[in-house]
């Protein structure tokens, strides 16, 4: 058998995931990218190459990405995190035409043509206000970790609206809230709906068209998904469980596989030619 | 002897202060806005009385400005921050035709005329970058108190370049500089060089002419005035009463309305 891993160093998360040739998950793992980025991407293999009972010897073929992907000394091959989320989202979704993708430091908006590839883009990782990185700000003024928003913003009912202009401003317009009795569940809801509005401004930009699939480590939230799906009003798809974070590590190690597999053709009809 | 005062409740800091007839400043104080906008406008008053020694009932004239002008609730009326750094400065340095102001959260570039009068102003206020909280950003990721910032920032010796914008985001930058074995005034005098580049940006937008002023808490960060100066290679005008000097407008224009409600005596003399 043989491995191909996908490393996706992005700006928060370092991913990996460990692919065999029938393109299942046979390990993964996720780490804090920190400073270090090529320790987290040494880190990230390696624990997901234990989860998967292999060594690095079993993995024929690496492929980085994400914004560290340079920082990656032993894969093979480095692709842009847009190739990657798009081919690990339509490889999870075929039917795949706009990918949204929101991290910790980044929002994307992808537009796919019929063939998995990429039409046209647009990013923000200019503006902490339109990134993951609002919620967590949002969430850390009221006292609450990353890991709560989605928890907390369920028990909402009814947002507050948050202006979501500046992720440092968002502190007093949090703060006087609070003072005035708002619910902390309700101004994390009301800064996921100022977060979406962003998000759809971005998928305007690249003409967006279903079928929609959500990615990236904020969809893990569930409302974000279901706010998106009300502002769009059509149907959106999200990769199961954790996968919607590992969707651009996956989309790496699947173009992995099929780089092995060129490969592989290319060697049997060398060995032909002779 | 008649007093007037200006409270000026900013977004971070409350100032306020009491001058004479003079026009001399007898008190001033300073303290954290915090959340109770009312409670913190009441304390700087009375903070400020404290230090000038002078009863409230010999206070003739207040003015509230800054963004919570509307909670001195005991205030005689309100004059928006930008006309007060204006007055202030123009007090302060009569060849005033720029101010830069520089606050917590917010940065103002005002144009004023020969004769104080505002021409125009512009002002960053929808984002936090290029304003005192990246400040503040950079000395919580650092863990510097703020005021040693400037002065360890003028011990740089080869200034890094920020390249991020955004506030949350540089704070970040600023901590993988410090991973990759920057020395912290090197990132300093970067993170300076950042929010200099991005204020002499507002200025242009409203015009520079000499003189310039700056006011505002940041002016007491000698690594900022070092920085614009630098990059806009003139001198500014920087005063000891920089951060009070939006309350300290306010206090003059409320002393001109003392002054103008009030016959002159000169005048009363040659009438009667």
């Amino acid at each position: 058998m043989t491995f191909a891993a996908g490393i996706d160093v992005g700006s928060t998360y370092t991913k990996a995931v460990i692919l065999n040739e029938g393109h299942e998950i046979a390990g993964k793992a996720m780490i804090n990218t920190g400073f270090q980025l090529t320790k987290a991407a040494r880190q990230a293999f390696d624990q997901a190459l234990e989860k998967a009972g292999l060594g690095v010897k079993d993995v024929a073929y690496t492929v980085a990405t994400g914004f560290g992907r340079h920082q990656v000394p032993f894969a093979d091959v480095s692709v842009t995190d847009l190739t990657a989320s798009a081919r690990g989202a339509a490889t999870l979704f075929p039917g795949t035409r706009t990918i949204l993708d929101v991290g910790g430091q980044t929002m994307k908006a992808i537009r796919l043509d019929d063939g998995m590839k990429v039409k046209s883009f647009r990013l923000n990782d200019k503006c902490a206000a339109g990134t993951g990185a609002f919620l967590e700000k949002t969430a850390r003024y009221m006292g609450y970790a990353t890991e709560e928003i989605g928890a907390l913003a369920a028990t909402s009912k009814e947002a507050v609206p948050i202006s979501g202009v500046c992720a440092v401003f968002a502190e007093s317009e949090v703060i006087n809230h609070l003072s005035q009795g708002a619910a902390p569940a309700d101004i994390m809801y009301g800064a996921i709906t100022s977060l979406v509005d962003r998000s759809v401004q971005l998928m305007k930009r690249v003409r967006m068209e279903p079928e929609f699939t959500l990615i990236g480590g904020i969809l893990r939230f569930e409302s974000m998904a279901e706010v998106v799906h009300r502002a769009l009003n059509k149907s959106v798809n999200v990769p199961a469980g954790d996968l919607v974070q590992f969707t651009t590590a996956f989309g790496a190690a699947i173009l992995g596989q099929s780089r092995l597999k060129k490969l592989s053709h290319q060697r049997k009809a060398n060995i032909l030619a002779v | 002897m008649s007093y007037s005062a200006g409270v000026d409740v900013g977004s971070t800091q409350t100032k306020a202060v009491v001058i004479n007839e003079d026009r001399q400043i007898v008190g001033r104080s300073l303290i954290d806005t915090g959340a109770n906008v009312i409670l913190a406008a009441e304390k700087a008053y009375v903070k400020a009385l404290e230090d000038s020694c002078i009863r409230e009932e010999e206070v003739e004239y207040i003015i509230g400005t800054g963004y919570g002008r509307y909670k001195v609730t005991f205030g005689n009326t309100q004059v928006t921050e930008i006309s007060c750094h204006a007055r202030g400065s123009t007090q302060m340095f009569p060849g005033t035709r720029t101010v830069l102001d520089m606050g917590g959260q917010d940065t103002k570039a005002i144009r004023v005329g020969s004769n104080g009068e505002i021409i125009d102003f512009c002002m960053n206020d929808k984002c936090a970058a290029g304003t005192g909280r990246f400040l503040g950003a950079a000395a919580s990721a650092l863990d510097i108190p703020l005021p040693d910032l400037g002065p360890r920032a003028l011990q740089a010796e080869r200034p890094v370049r920020i390249s991020t914008t955004c506030t949350v985001f540089a704070e970040s930058e600023v901590l993988s500089w410090l991973g990759k074995g920057k020395k912290i005034e090197d990132i300093l005098m970067g993170v300076h060089q950042s929010i200099a580049k991005r204020s002499i940006g507002l200025l242009r937008r409203v015009g520079v002419e000499n003189q310039v002023t700056f006011t505002g808490g940041v002016a007491k960060n000698k690594g900022m005035i070092y920085a614009l100066e630098e990059n806009m290679e003139i001198k500014l005008n920087v005063s000891e009463e920089s951060h009070y000097m939006g309350a300290l407008g306010a206090a003059l224009f409320a002393m001109d309305h003392i002054m103008g409600s009030r016959v002159p005596l000169g005048s009363m003399e040659a009438g009667s």
